[in-house]
């Protein structure tokens, strides 16, 4: 697939280039001005909003993907760096008919609020059942992404679910199962 | 359950029923504002750069270098805005809130760094972001107040007094002050006299001075709204007050869409049908999506009405730190008269926080301050004084709390100051004074519901296991003096209450309206304006609805907030949204049920036999359930009928109606303020580093009684969520004013905590149902800001044997405080 810039009137002193990188699993190539954010070429050029943007300075995880298998903020990478790399955005977790272990937990266990940090948190945790780490480093290893609903022990919960569990078959916490103790 | 008042087991009310929105938020195809397909023009707003003067005019640099040409833009100021409403009289360019006094765009006078004066339009977003900086606004100077503190100079005042006019000599009293509250009770309702004389008489008297910074509610997702205008095709072109009737819609991040709809419906001069207003999935709000919203929802429309296009404005973190509201800064006074055992005989407090450049919403946080400062304690006498005065900062507001939290700090805190200056337990202190039933709040509230404040609060103490804490912690430091090592530690708790809903007549005034219809699924779709922000509302509302109906969860739909199809169900603020709003969700079902029995849709033959109804299955006083007296088939069946019948009561209607009970004085301020109060002790465990002067949070327990859980995960998780964002407060986050400018506007200076920043947040829940809350649920979102950041500072303070008076408790903070009590020391030595 081939995607133009949006803004090709756009009067830049950097003339377009183009970019081919592996992105869900497909093959893409885009003409797209070198520095633009990644950010923002995934936002608005390639039509995947499920990355978000918080802060615009490396300092909340919102915009996190996966850049040959390592989380990274979007909103700091110049597209062109993405030259002959292989990304996946929160969009390519899920299989074609089952969530990502990961996402499955986060509903499990109460891990998304108002949802606006959620594709960068459930993209690093991925990461982090990639890695094969256990739920010890769940706060260091989140520590880039920010929440500001949680309070964190919910995602803590449901990474810690989701590391260590085989793929599609996530752990089952019964529904209704009251963690906060107020079950009689 | 503590109270044996058990839910059967069919019930999804209190069970943690997994949300229906969580799916599209961890695959990330839910569509936030910013998220849409969009096609139109991008918006822009340019700014004041300094606190106070006057705009004496705008110059368009020229741009051409960087991309910018001036033709291609569409400009809006305060002159396309006419003067008077036709409407009304009053300036539209006002915002309608409580006073009236801010502008949408800056006339003439401004009042703060960052106050909006032009609206730029463009379709590339980047040429946009530069043309905003090259617009340079032309100013003179005014006097500007930079600390609310210090009482204004004539120059300087903005507000209430006549010295704004420059003739006074020496400016009153109330001058810049926004709004003052008294509370008085026993000796200071007779005379200062009589109130002087109890704190002459007393064994002790302590006192304390108290100060909180400006937060910022961080949401993750920032604010944006996108405008569009319907036309008339004659109207393409001209001017931009329409003569014919059009039609505005605005969708946006936001908390409360028919504040919005109010607001723009002033602004544009328009019928209440030519305005509406879309709640887009809103990304976080905790306030401070409340009211300034309005304001970009009305420039994102002034620029669509110039421009006849679609106009979207996505703030970015920047913008959105400098330029919005915040929670408001305090300063406060305490002083206790104490007997020799710690019983407290009075309190005299003085409250003042800064309410930035306008009134917005001050006077209502302050209200809620004012009637929280004093706690759930039992005291004879008690005066607590309360302004809230004018800054040239940009206006602080809403913010998770809304005045509670700056004034339970203060009185937390200040009871550890009593309990250290007697030698007493600070627990031992409060058990001294905690309110039994049948006493009085300072507000003179008697607590007629059954609480037992003393046995929750141990409940949390045991949790922690405080006494143990107290004696290990003495022997830890006592070793660690001794050895040389820089740690120390501290345990702390904090015990308060916090009213849900409106205060006073407030519910009364909003008059809140909740419809639910029949859907051809045989089921229901509720229709509120209340938000879903994170809370989880839209799951809450669900489980309420299934189980007024006796139907599955998958039968019952919640509408989009959308002002052209639902009715004002009041504002997303004031933990009101469960109780009082999803409390009118119950009864609505209840009055879609009676109409369908009424007109015959449901009859006698359809009704459960006796020994299939169950027991216990009132909602509430006044709400019984009455689709669960129905066969759940025969319920079904009558809602398709009535769905398809368009002549038929589809539709259920609830209005808030009143608990009985005492009313509220709003001049005296006195009586019930709050029909129901959830009551909490939260503790903290800390480790101070004495070498970096880092505090470390070991250990936190949150113990609340809430009526009825609606919902365990999801309420544990806004308690959690609330706990974070105070621990932030308490440590962390502070708001750099310097001449007015926010020095710190970005997420890496405007430190929240992470991840690594704290520890496991330990909930526990007492249950107390509450006769008017759907199945005794009493509200929650605002009780866990109050609490943490006293019980922090206290564990801090115990931990080095130094008060700690002001936050956030940053290192360079504690290490003044330690520093001078050394110096102190020496000094007395
Ligand atoms: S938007 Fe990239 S880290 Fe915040
Ligand atoms: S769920 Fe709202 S920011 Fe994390």
């Amino acid at each position: 697939m081939t995607v133009s810039h949006a803004h090709t009137h756009l009067a830049d002193a950097v003339p377009s280039q183009e970019v081919r990188f592996t992105l869900n699993g497909a093959p893409q190539k885009l003409s797209v001005r070198p520095f633009r954010r990644l950010l923002d070429v995934l936002r608005t050029d390639l039509d995947l909003p499920g990355t978000k943007e918080g802060c615009g300075e490396g300092e909340c995880g919102a915009c996190s993907v996966l850049i040959d298998g390592e989380p990274i903020n979007a909103c700091l990478v110049p597209v062109i760096q993405c030259e002959g790399t292989t990304i996946v955005t929160v969009e390519g977790l899920a299989g074609h008919d089952a969530l990502h272990p990961v996402q499955q937990a986060f509903m499990q266990h109460g891990g998304a609020q108002c949802g606006i940090c959620t594709p960068g948190m459930v993209v690093t945790a991925a990461w982090m059942r990639d890695q094969k780490l256990g739920p010890e480093a769940i706060r260091e290893k989140l520590a880039g992404n920010i929440c500001r609903c949680t309070g964190y022990s919910a995602i803590v919960n449901s990474v810690a679910a989701a590391l260590g569990t085989p793929d599609g078959t996530p752990d089952s916490t019964p529904d209704g199962a009251a963690p906060g103790g107020s079950d009689a | 359950m503590p109270d044996g008042n058990a839910l059967s087991p069919d019930h999804r009310v209190g069970r943690s029923v997994p949300r229906p929105d969580a799916r599209s938020k961890v695959t990330g195809e839910l569509r936030y504002i910013d998220d849409q397909p969009f096609s139109g023009l991008y918006g822009a707003t340019v700014r004041t750069r300094s606190a106070r003067g006057r705009v004496t005019g705008l110059r368009f640099v020229d741009g051409t270098d960087q991309g910018v040409d001036w033709r291609e833009f569409a400009v809006v100021t305060a002159n396309d805005i006419p003067r008077h409403s036709k409407l009304d009289g009053v300036d539209p360019n006002l915002v309608a809130l409580i006073a009236r006094d801010q502008p949408y765009l800056v006339r003439d006078e401004f009042r703060h760094v960052g106050e909006p004066v032009a609206l730029l339009a463009h379709p590339d977003p980047e040429i946009l972001r530069r043309a905003v900086d090259l617009v340079e606004v032309q100013t003179e100077p005014l006097p500007a107040v930079l600390d609310y503190r210090v009482p204004p100079t004539p120059g300087q005042v903005q507000h209430g007094d006549d010295s704004a006019s420059g003739t006074a000599s020496a400016p009153s009293d109330d001058a810049n002050v926004f709004s003052r509250i008294v509370v008085s009770k026993g000796a200071a309702d007779e005379s200062r006299d009589a109130f002087r004389a109890v704190f002459e008489s007393a064994a002790h008297v302590v006192e304390g001075v108290y100060e909180t910074p400006a937060q910022e509610q961080c949401y993750i997702e920032p604010n944006g709204m996108i405008a569009r205008v319907e036309v008339h095709d004659d109207d393409r072109e001209g001017a931009l007050w329409p003569t014919n009737p059009w039609k505005v819609v605005i969708e946006g991040s936001m908390q409360c869409p028919y504040y919005v709809h109010k607001a723009i419906t002033h602004l544009l001069q328009l019928p209440d049908d030519k305005v509406q207003i879309i709640q887009a999935p809103t990304g976080g709000g905790f306030g401070g999506k409340e009211d300034y919203p309005s304001i970009i929802a009305g420039h994102a429309a002034l620029l669509a009405l110039k421009t006849r296009q679609t106009v979207k404005i996505i703030y970015d973190r920047v913008e959105d730190l400098a330029a919005t509201t915040k929670r408001h800064p305090s300063h406060t006074r305490v002083c206790a008269a104490l007997d020799a055992d710690g019983k407290l005989l009075a309190i005299d407090m003085d409250v003042t926080l800064d309410g930035g450049a306008y009134v917005t919403l001050s006077p209502v946080v302050l209200s809620r301050g004012a009637i929280h400062a004093v706690g759930p304690y039992n005291i004879d006498h008690v005066r607590v004084h309360n302004r809230a005065v004018l800054s040239n900062t940009p206006p602080h507001g809403a913010f998770r709390g809304f005045g509670a939290p700056q004034t339970v700090f203060a009185f937390e805190r200040h009871l550890d100051r009593c309990a250290d200056a007697l030698g007493l337990d600070p627990v031992a202190l409060r058990r001294r004074n905690l309110i039994q039933r049948g006493e009085t709040l300072a507000i003179s509230q008697r607590i007629d519901e059954p609480i037992a404040i003393e046995a929750w609060m141990d409940e949390a103490l045991t949790d922690i296991d405080y006494t143990g804490k107290r004696a290990a912690y003495a022997a830890f430091n006592a070793d660690a003096q001794a050895s040389g090592s820089p740690l120390r530690r501290g345990v702390g708790v904090a015990v308060f209450m916090h009213g849900a809903g409106f205060t006073g007549s407030g519910e009364d005034y909003l008059a809140s309206e909740v419809m639910v219809r029949a859907h051809a699924r045989g089921g229901i779709e509720i229709c509120t304006a209340n938000t879903e922000i994170g809370q989880g509302s839209i799951t809450v509302f669900t489980q309420i609805a299934a189980d007024a109906l006796g139907l599955p969860m998958d039968l019952v739909s919640v509408a989009k907030p959308d002002t052209d199809h639902v009715p004002n169900s009041g504002p997303t603020v004031a933990s009101r949204t469960s109780m009082v709003v999803g409390h009118l969700v119950a009864r609505a079902c209840d009055d879609l049920v009676a109409r369908l029995a009424a007109n015959g849709t449901l009859t006698d033959d359809d009704r459960r036999s006796a020994d299939e109804l169950e027991t216990a299955d009132r909602v509430s006083a006044l709400s019984d359930a009455k689709g669960k007296q129905y066969r759940p088939d025969r319920l079904q069946a009558a809602l398709r009928c009535a769905a398809s019948d368009e002549a038929g009561a589809t539709e259920g209607w609830a209005t808030y109606q009143r608990p009985p009970g005492g009313a509220w004085d709003d001049k005296a301020y006195k009586g019930i303020a709050y029909g129901t109060y959830a009551w909490a002790t939260y503790c903290a465990a800390v480790e101070v580093d004495l070498t970096t002067f880092e505090t470390r949070i070991l250990d936190f327990v949150a113990g609340q009684e809430i009526g009825r859980v609606l919902n365990p995960l999801l309420a544990e998780g806004q308690i959690q969520g609330g706990v974070v964002q105070a621990m932030g407060w308490a440590l962390l986050e502070d708001t750099i004013y310097v001449d007015g400018h926010v020095k710190n506007p970005n997420m890496t200076n405007y430190v929240v905590p992470t991840f690594a920043d704290v520890p496991d947040v330990k909930v526990l829940f007492q249950e107390s149902p509450y006769a008017y809350g759907p199945w005794g649920a009493k509200g929650i979102g605002e009780l866990p800001m109050d609490g943490p950041a006293p019980a922090i500072c206290n564990a801090i303070s115990h931990a080095i044997g130094v008060q700690v008076d002001t936050i956030p408790a940053t290192p360079e903070r504690v290490m003044r405080a330690v520093l001078a009590a050394e110096r102190s020391q020496e000094a007395t030595s």
